[in-house]
Parts: C-alpha cells; sequence; structure tokens
C-alpha cells in the first residue's frame, strides 16, 4: 500500500509538472486549457490516493512504513490514527501537497471567470509549485520509506500532546490556510506576466484572498484554543516563532484583504496589491522554513534535519526571488497618481495597511533578530511577549480607533460635518457603555481602559450603522455585512484581550482531600483523587466542586500516563463561559494525601477566539456577494479587451 | 528603483538565515561568569555534613568545579575522565553534588570511586543559580585568584581536557600538568 | 507550525531531542518531566508580592529549555530560578530591577525576554521604530502631496452664490 502511496504522488508531481509547461507555453490556447482541467483534476486524485493510502497504513497498524511506526501505536484510538497521518513532518507534507492541488482545483472549477491568458497561468504557477513540494516531499521527507526487515513490533506513539481533538481540525485549518495564499500569489504572477492589474483583476483576486485568509484565521485561532486547553499554563499565545511564523502570512494577507479592495474599488495601490499577494506566500514559504529546519530556537519540537532546511531555502530563493525580481521589472507600469484625503476611505485602507506593515516588521524582526544578534556578536538574547506587546498593542490600538470611522467614510471623500456628528452620536454611546464596563471590571492600566474603549465604540457603530442600513434597505451586499461582522469580531477579540490579560486571577495552592478554597469569589471543594483508565494511558483524576453563587459545576482535571511511552501529561479541567473561564491544573502529589493545585479565573477569554472566527466568518460570507458571480459573463466578453477599470471603479 | 526594495530585503532575509545555519550548536548558553570571580557560597560538606566550606576552599590553587548528580547518566559517563585528570594534573577537583539526595550521592562514588578532592552539598540549587547552572554536568575551571576563567557545559572528554582545560591550566602555572601529559600536547 | 505553542510544556524533552539531533555528542541531563503542569505551591507576604513574583517569572526564560519562561517550564532549573525569585523577593527584598538584574550577572542577557534598553541592545529596539517613523513619513508626504493635485479648477463665475456652492459640494462628494 505504502508502495501504492509513493507511486501516486510520483505520478502527481509528473502531471503538475506537464500541467506548469502546458499552462505557461500554449497559456493563450483554449483548446489546451481544457486539457489543464483535466490535468488538475489528475493530480488531485492521485494526490488523493497517496494521501489515502497513508491513511490506510496508519488505520491498518503498518509498522513497516518508518512514518507510521514513529507516529502511531496499535493502542491509539481510530480517530488519532488519522489524524497522526499529519502528525509528523512527512505526512503534514502530503496534506499540505492535496490541499494545494485542491486550492488549484477549485481554480478550474471557477475557469469560465477568467479570461484564458491569466487562467492558463494561474494554473501554471500553482502547478509549478506543486513540483516543488512533491519533489521535496518524495526525496527529503518520504512519509512511505519502509523499515524492512527491522519492523518493529509496534509504534513508538504519537506524541500525547497531540493526542487531541486539536491536531484532527487545527493542522488541516492552517494549512488550507498557508497553501490558500498561492492562489492569490499566482493571480499576482499571472497579472504581471500579462501587464494585466486593473479593477477586474481584482475582483478575481478578491474572493481568493478572503477564503484563504478565513482559513488560516480560524487555523491560528484553533491552535491558540487548542495550546490554551492543552497545555496546562492558561496562556493562548507566546510569541514563539512557530506562532510568528502562521501569524506573519496572516498579518500580510490580512493587509492584502484591505489593499485589494482599493485597487478594485479606486484603481490605486495597485503595485502595492501586487506586492502583497506575493508576500502573502512568500511569508507561508518563509514559515515552512523557520519551523521545519530548525534554525530558529522555538519551543517546536521537530526531528530537525538540516538537509530539508536547505531545501526549503533554496526552493523559497527560487520561487520568492524570482516572483519579487518580476515584479521589480514589471510593478513600474502600476504606479498610480491618486489624490488622498484624510477623511475618505482610501486614506484609511492605507492607515491599515501601514499599521499592519509596522505589525509585521515588528514580529518579523522580533522573530529573527536573536538569530542575526547571535551570528554577529558572541553573544544571545531572547525576545519575548514583553518586546513584542509593547509594540503591538499600540498598533492595534490604533487600528481598532481607524476602524470605529469605517461607517462614515466614502471613498474619495466625506465630509467633515458627516464625520463629526458621527463621531458625537456614536461616541457618547460608546463612552456610557465602555464606562459601565470599566466600572465593572476596574481595570488598572491604562491601555486596557482604552482597548475597552476602542472595542466598544467599534461594536456600537458598526452596529447601529448595520442596521440603520437594513432598516432603509433589507437587501445590502454581503459584502458590506460581512465587512461589518469581521470589524464587530474584531473589536470582541481587543475586548476579550483587553479583560483577559488584566482581570485573570492565578492560584497555585496545596489541598487535602475535603478542603476549599476561594477563587475570584467562587468556592472550590476538593473531593479528591481517584485512578481512571482510558483507551492508551491511565489517569489520576482530581474531582473538584466549584460553587459561583447558586449555580454549581464539576471540573475533573487529570493527570495520565500514557502506556506506550510512559509519558506524564496534565489534562486541565475547564468549565467554560462567555463571561469567564473556570481551569483547574492537578499538580504533583505532595506529602499527606495533599495535591498542589493550579486554578485559574479567566474573565472573556473566549472572546479572543470568537472574534478571530467572528472575522473569519465575515470574511467568508463576503466570498458570497453577488458581484463574485457576475464575474463570468464579463470575462466571456471582455476577455481581449483593454482593462475595464473606469467603468468598474464608478460601480 | 523602489520596486527593487522588496527584493533586497529579502535578500537581507535570506543572508540571516544562511548565517543561521552555520551557528550549530544553538543549546549552549554563553556563560556570563567568564573572568568573573567565583561567588561567596556556604554549602555542607557531603562527607561531614555539619562541615560548612566557603570560598576559601577553591582559591589558592587551580581547581576545577564539577556540578555533578546521580541522576545524571552524563556525569557517569565523564567520571572516568574526571579521574584521569586528577591523574594528570596537580588540579583541585571539587564537586557540587546538585539536587540530589547526599546517601545516594556517596553510594554513587564508592561505587564509581571517589576523584573530588572535596564534595559540597547543594541539594536545593541554590549554590547552582549562584553559578548559573541550568544542567548537569557542568564544570568550571578556576584560576588560583578564584577567577572562572571557562565553563564547560555537558561532558568532559578528552577532547575538551586536551583543547580547553590543559592549554588554560598550563598558561596558569605550566608546572601544574605532570611531565608526560604536558609533553603530549 | 501545527503543534503551535503546543511544546511550551516539553522543555526538557525538547533539548534531548534537540541534542540526538544534532549528534553532539554532549548530554546536558535533567529529569525529564512530560507536560506536567509543575505547581508550587509558595506562600506571598502580600498580593503584590504575589503579582510581582509572577510578572518576573513570565519575564525570565528559562536556560535549559527552547523558548519558555521559567513560569511555563517543568525543567528542575526552571524550578530552582522560580524558587530563586520567591526567595528574593520575599525574603529578601528585592526590586524587580535587582531580581532582573541577578538573574542576567549568573545566566547572561539571554535570560531576560525584555532585554533592558543597553550599548549592546539598541539595535534591537532601532529598527522597529525607524520603520515605523517610514511609514508615518511617507503617509504624511502623500498627504501633502495630495494636496498638491491639482483639482479641476472650475469656472464657476457667474453663477449664484447657492449654485456655487453645491456644484461646489457635488464635484467634491464624487
Amino acid at each position: 500500500m505504502a508502495e501504492f502511496g509513493h507511486f501516486s504522488l510520483t505520478l502527481a508531481g509528473v502531471m503538475a509538472f506537464v500541467t506548469a509547461i502546458l499552462g505557461y507555453v500554449r497559456s493563450d490556447d483554449e483548446h489546451w486549457a481544457a486539457h489543464i482541467g483535466s490535468l488538475v483534476l489528475g493530480t488531485f486524485v492521485f494526490a488523493s490516493i497517496s494521501f489515502v493510502a497513508l491513511v490506510w497504513s496508519f488505520l491498518q497498524d503498518d509498522f513497516s512504513v518508518a512514518y507510521v511506526a514513529n507516529h502511531s501505536n496499535s493502542l491509539l484510538p481510530w480517530y488519532y490514527k488519522i489524524s497522526a497521518t499529519w502528525g509528523g513532518h512527512e505526512g503534514s507534507f502530503v496534506l499540505w501537497i492535496l490541499f494545494l492541488c485542491a486550492w488549484t482545483l477549485l481554480v478550474v472549477l471557477r475557469r469560465h471567470n477568467y479570461p484564458v491568458q491569466i487562467y492558463t497561468r494561474v494554473i501554471a504557477t500553482l502547478a509549478l509549485l506543486n513540483v516543488g513540494f512533491i519533489c521535496f516531499c518524495l526525496f527529503t521527507s518520504d512519509p512511505f520509506e519502509r523499515l524492512i526487515p527491522m519492523t518493529p513490533a509496534d509504534g513508538a506513539d504519537l506524541n500525547p500532546l497531540l493526542q487531541d481533538f486539536g491536531l484532527i481540525v487545527h493542522p488541516p485549518m492552517l494549512y488550507a490556510g498557508y497553501v490558500g495564499l498561492a492562489v492569490p500569489f499566482a493571480f499576482a504572477i499571472a497579472a504581471l506576466l500579462e501587464n494585466r492589474v486593473d479593477a477586474l483583476w481584482a475582483r478575481w483576486v478578491r474572493p481568493w484572498t478572503n477564503g484563504c485568509w478565513a482559513c488560516l484565521t480560524v487555523g491560528i485561532t484553533l491552535g491558540s484554543w487548542w495550546a490554551y486547553y492543552e497545555l496546562g499554563w492558561g496562556g493562548w499565545w507566546f510569541w514563539d516563532p512557530s506562532e510568528n511564523a502562521s501569524f506573519m502570512p496572516w498579518l500580510a494577507a490580512t493587509a492584502l484583504l484591505h489593499s485589494v479592495a482599493v485597487t478594485e474599488k479606486r484603481g490605486a495601490f495597485k503595485s502595492w496589491t501586487l506586492l502583497l499577494a506575493i508576500s502573502g506566500f512568500s511569508l507561508s514559504l518563509l514559515g515552512g522554513f523557520i519551523i521545519r529546519s530548525g534554525v530558529l530556537t522555538s519551543v517546536h519540537a521537530f526531528a530537525v534535519d538540516p538537509e530539508r532546511g536547505l531545501y526549503i531555502l533554496i526552493f523559497l530563493g527560487i520561487v520568492v526571488g524570482s516572483s519579487l525580481l518580476l515584479y521589480a521589472q514589471r510593478a513600474g507600469a502600476y504606479s498610480s497618481q491618486v489624490s488622498y484625503r484624510f477623511l475618505s476611505r482610501e486614506f484609511f485602507m492605507l492607515i491599515n495597511n501601514a499599521v499592519l506593515m509596522l505589525s509585521l516588521a515588528v514580529v518579523m524582526w522580533g522573530t529573527l533578530s536573536p538569530m542575526g544578534y547571535e551570528a554577529l556578536t558572541d553573544g544571545k538574547i531572547s525576545l519575548g511577549p514583553p518586546f513584542f506587546n509593547r509594540f503591538f498593542v499600540p498598533l492595534m490600538l490604533v487600528l481598532g480607533v481607524a476602524i470605529t470611522l469605517v461607517p462614515v467614510l466614502n471613498w474619495k471623500r466625506t465630509r467633515g460635518d458627516r464625520v463629526l456628528s458621527f463621531l458625537k452620536r456614536e461616541g457618547v454611546i460608546a463612552l456610557v457603555v465602555s464606562a459601565l464596563i470599566a466600572f465593572v471590571v476596574r481595570p488598572d492600566v491604562i491601555t486596557v481602559v482604552i482597548g475597552i474603549l476602542v472595542a466598544v465604540w467599534i461594536m456600537v457603530t458598526h452596529v447601529l450603522d448595520l442596521f440603520g442600513r437594513l432598516r432603509k434597505n433589507s437587501r445590502q451586499p454581503l459584502s458590506y455585512v460581512g465587512m461589518t461582522i469581521a470589524h464587530f469580531g474584531f473589536a470582541c477579540s481587543i475586548l476579550g484581550v483587553a479583560i483577559t490579560s488584566s482581570q485573570s486571577v492565578e492560584k497555585d495552592v496545596r489541598m487535602v482531600p475535603q478542603e476549599e478554597a476561594m477563587l475570584a469569589g467562587m468556592s472550590v471543594h476538593f473531593n479528591g483523587v481517584t485512578q481512571v483508565r482510558g483507551p492508551n494511558y491511565v489517569a489520576q483524576q482530581g474531582l473538584f466542586v466549584v460553587r459561583d453563587g447558586d449555580s454549581t459545576f464539576e471540573l475533573r482535571p487529570e493527570k495520565r500516563r500514557y502506556l506506550a511511552g510512559g509519558a506524564i501529561m496534565t489534562e486541565a479541567g475547564i468549565n467554560p463561559g462567555l463571561l469567564a473561564d473556570t481551569y483547574i491544573a492537578l499538580g504533583e502529589p505532595l506529602e499527606d494525601g495533599a495535591w498542589a493545585v493550579r486554578m485559574h479565573h479567566k474573565p472573556m477569554v473566549r472572546w479572543v477566539w470568537l472574534g478571530a472566527l467572528l472575522m473569519a466568518f465575515g470574511g467568508i460570507l463576503a466570498i458570497f456577494d453577488v458581484r463574485y458571480r457576475r464575474l463570468r459573463a464579463r470575462a466571456n466578453s471582455t476577455s481581449s479587451d483593454a482593462p475595464l477599470s473606469g467603468r468598474l471603479v464608478r460601480e | 528603483m523602489s520596486f527593487y526594495i522588496p527584493l533586497g530585503v529579502f535578500a537581507l532575509i535570506v543572508v540571516v538565515f544562511l548565517l543561521g545555519f552555520g551557528l550549530g550548536n544553538r543549546t549552549e548558553l554563553p556563560s556570563a561568569l567568564i573572568d568573573k570571580p567565583f561567588p561567596a557560597f556556604a554549602a555542607p560538606d557531603l562527607f561531614q555534613p555539619d562541615q560548612i566550606l566557603g570560598r576559601a576552599q577553591i582559591v589558592g590553587r587551580p581547581a576545577l568545579v564539577n556540578v555533578w548528580a546521580t541522576w545524571c547518566p552524563t556525569c557517569a559517563a565523564e567520571h572516568e575522565m574526571l579521574i584521569k585528570i586528577t591523574e594528570r594534573a596537580d588540579v583541585r577537583l571539587i564537586g557540587i553534588n546538585y539536587k540530589d539526595d547526599p546517601t545516594k550521592a556517596i553510594a554513587w562514588l564508592g561505587q564509581f570511586g571517589n576523584p573530588y578532592d572535596l564534595v559540597l552539598v547543594d541539594d536545593q540549587g541554590l549554590l547552582g543559580v549562584e553559578l548559573g547552572v541550568y544542567g548537569a554536568p557542568e564544570t568550571f575551571l578556576v584560576d588560583p585568584n578564584g577567577s572562572i576563567v571557562y565553563k564547560r557545559v555537558g561532558e568532559v572528554n578528552e577532547r575538551i581536557w586536551q583543547q580547553e582545560i590543559k592549554p588554560r591550566l598550563i598558561a596558569m602555572s605550566p608546572d601544574v600538568v605532570h611531565g608526560l601529559d604536558a609533553a603530549s600536547r | 507550525m501545527w503543534y503551535m505553542a503546543l511544546m511550551l510544556r516539553l522543555a526538557s524533552f525538547t533539548t534531548i531531542l534537540w541534542l540526538i539531533a544534532y549528534g553532539l555528542g554532549v548530554g546536558v541531563n535533567t529529569p525529564i518531566v512530560f507536560a506536567a503542569s509543575q505547581v508550587d505551591v509558595f506562600t506571598f507576604n502580600n498580593a503584590e508580592e504575589e503579582a510581582r513574583y509572577r510578572r518576573l517569572i513570565a519575564e525570565i526564560r528559562c536556560p535549559k529549555c527552547m523558548n519558555t519562561n521559567i513560569a511555563g517550564s517543568d525543567a528542575t532549573s526552571a524550578q530552582t530560578l522560580r524558587v530563586a525569585v520567591h526567595r528574593l523577593i520575599v525574603q529578601e527584598g528585592k526590586s524587580d530591577q535587582e531580581v532582573l538584574a541577578f538573574m542576567q550577572d549568573r545566566y547572561g542577557d539571554f535570560v531576560l525576554y525584555d532585554p533592558p534598553l543597553s550599548g549592546k541592545t539598541w539595535i534591537i529596539w532601532l529598527l522597529p521604530i525607524s520603520v515605523g517613523l517610514v511609514i508615518v513619513g511617507f503617509i504624511l508626504r502623500l498627504l501633502r502631496q495630495s494636496k498638491d493635485v491639482a483639482r479641476p479648477d472650475l469656472d464657476l463665475t457667474g453663477l449664484d452664490p447657492a449654485t456655487q456652492a453645491r456644484l461646489k459640494d457635488i464635484i467634491q462628494d464624487q
């Protein structure tokens, strides 16, 4: 079966290669364009077969396959056997390839929206990337390698940290986002090759940008949530290089999302949009390099292989270097002379992009400069959360303030008196509401107060605006509704971060059974510890009864010992709530039957993720705006025409 | 021209990565204590717990201070090398028994041999903190004035002895290393 | 990439993996504790001391681990350092600065997640700030240029003031 998977992957690579050649060489030919579609389908099918073969090897406990032997165990429940497929470097790369094939196939399904030259070049670029990935997989990290004749009797087991729902959902979403960034990238390359960047091009790119951005947002959110409940320290973000690796492409994609809107509506920011489309995917490759090469000291435990790192670095150099060279030579044609006024939507988009780029620069600098410092001096330094937060908190607050005005801003120009009256009305409501919140939570840091104010202000302006519009006309464009929801989600996240970072309570206590402790006004009763047995572990399970006013709930944190490797894992007991989480982790047993117990009370921590999910939902909603569906007729009638920007801008 | 800026930035990032690749061993921290005086301390002797030893025990002659524990397999691996060093050179070898159980430590030394002139007990790891210790084994070379000259994180083996420790010892006082071994450098 | 911060608790284990991967021939050992959240039961004289303790252990990097503060690590060295921070605050009454300096003197710049602005580290702060200044400068220049871009000069003379005002409004709103 493994050989079959290996063969399918090779075949997929060959098909992708043929697709790329055809796409570039025969780019104007309608006839060949149809064949390209079948080739892409073929690549997808063979990549799927290869992936299924790997999953099958896991389900069959085929420990003669080295990758299976290293990442699975016969005791593992079946759902973790499936997700163990992407639990290590090699298998996760097969998933990555599969997603690239899927995104390419989606472009093929929408081919009638695009003129043939653009379509073939987009597909060719995606296929060429795929060839690179498949070669990487086959030559440096083959998941189908056999351990014959030294077949182990049982597998080494999947890292217990990964035996979790988080592994099932988080990597696929994150990968869909990472790889999806290749689509706007391919559109940018096609546009540069064809010398065609106009409003219509921007309209082609927008749904793809939204789609992959939403996947990336959900992926990062799931990762943060997973870390929160699995690690037992109550944190949800640590600015680790592995987190930054996913955050950098997200920042670029978010900037792209806004910049491409300006390109569509006003024909401005063209060269900038192209650069963002290229850098989004470049950063996701860079992230892959950071994680898989082990060049940065991260908490991420990968079996590190310098050879792989070197391959990715060379691949990165070729792909990004050539794209940026193409950009440098061609983008000059798109510098636009647009006048900006302070009170206009495009100017606020500019602010948005400036803030996001600065954030990106800070994250990249904070991630890479310790390495540069170590290489250039003999010392070592660390840049951690305090460094990042010092820049990030004010930047996000500036961004938030800019967002509050979005509903009142028009393209080109907004009358000052409208803005003023808007500021007065909505501002007063926001002030009153946030003063109430501040009165309840009593924050002692000024940035938290500002954060609450900004978040509430965004919520008030966006909600009132949306309801006002819906009252006038219940059929609002979905892209507008989507934007409003996404901005509302951003406000939720700010509120969540502000409150949970300042109001959380953490307590480490020694407790004997039947003892009571107080946590943030709740009484926590420790009933004792019992032995329980799971499918592949035995656990000491504590029982805590928490009484909060009239309501009572039970928490059962565990200390597990996994049978295959003997690893000890802590499983926190969490009572999730929209207003606050109660979180209890079992520490070490102490003398006299007592236990060390860590308790957290984390108000509104869920809002951080909830807000991010709302952002993603808004992005998805905007994809279904009717105006992207009207593209088909346009592409057919004007595929060989000059750019249409003039007409579209006035829509 | 300005459109070449992104390419330049990217080239810079690639250069940083190439530099990063060249770094090799990334786990070892540069010690902050090199050329600084060995810290003052008060720790009991492993074999006579009521006797409290201090910094005076270390100064005066070249000393190797070795942080070890029975829970540390690498310490067992380097033990033989430590015995050889005491045979080859006239250097005081002082052990710090780090976060360990003294009875186990005594039994361990009984089993493998005791090359140490003195063994200090640091069951809480407090002396370890003073020395910037973050694991075991770690070995410090201290000159007669009581300054830390060199620190080794990890196993002391033949290569470390020949290349790092011996030359520094000879620089302190040429006759410290015994004849044959001194010639073999 | 996908483990995200999941390895935060794997500090000592990852170090071992790392050493094996690089075949260094060096072993630095600590007892391996696997993702077991270690809980210290400390007592404090007052809430302010406890808050300072928590802030400081979050700012000090575990020297043994890949990338974790001593608050979030189970490595023995991290635990030792937590004890040391607790002792410095509660028994010796040291200030935050003194605690950080204590750690820096013994373990080097590496252990501080928030490197102080000093002779060696100024460059770390320079770049983000200068990038920020460049971006702000760029935006300001764009705004100033935009003012210079000539707006269509309209010859509205001869119309009555009310119509002039309305026309200007319409043009500008477009």
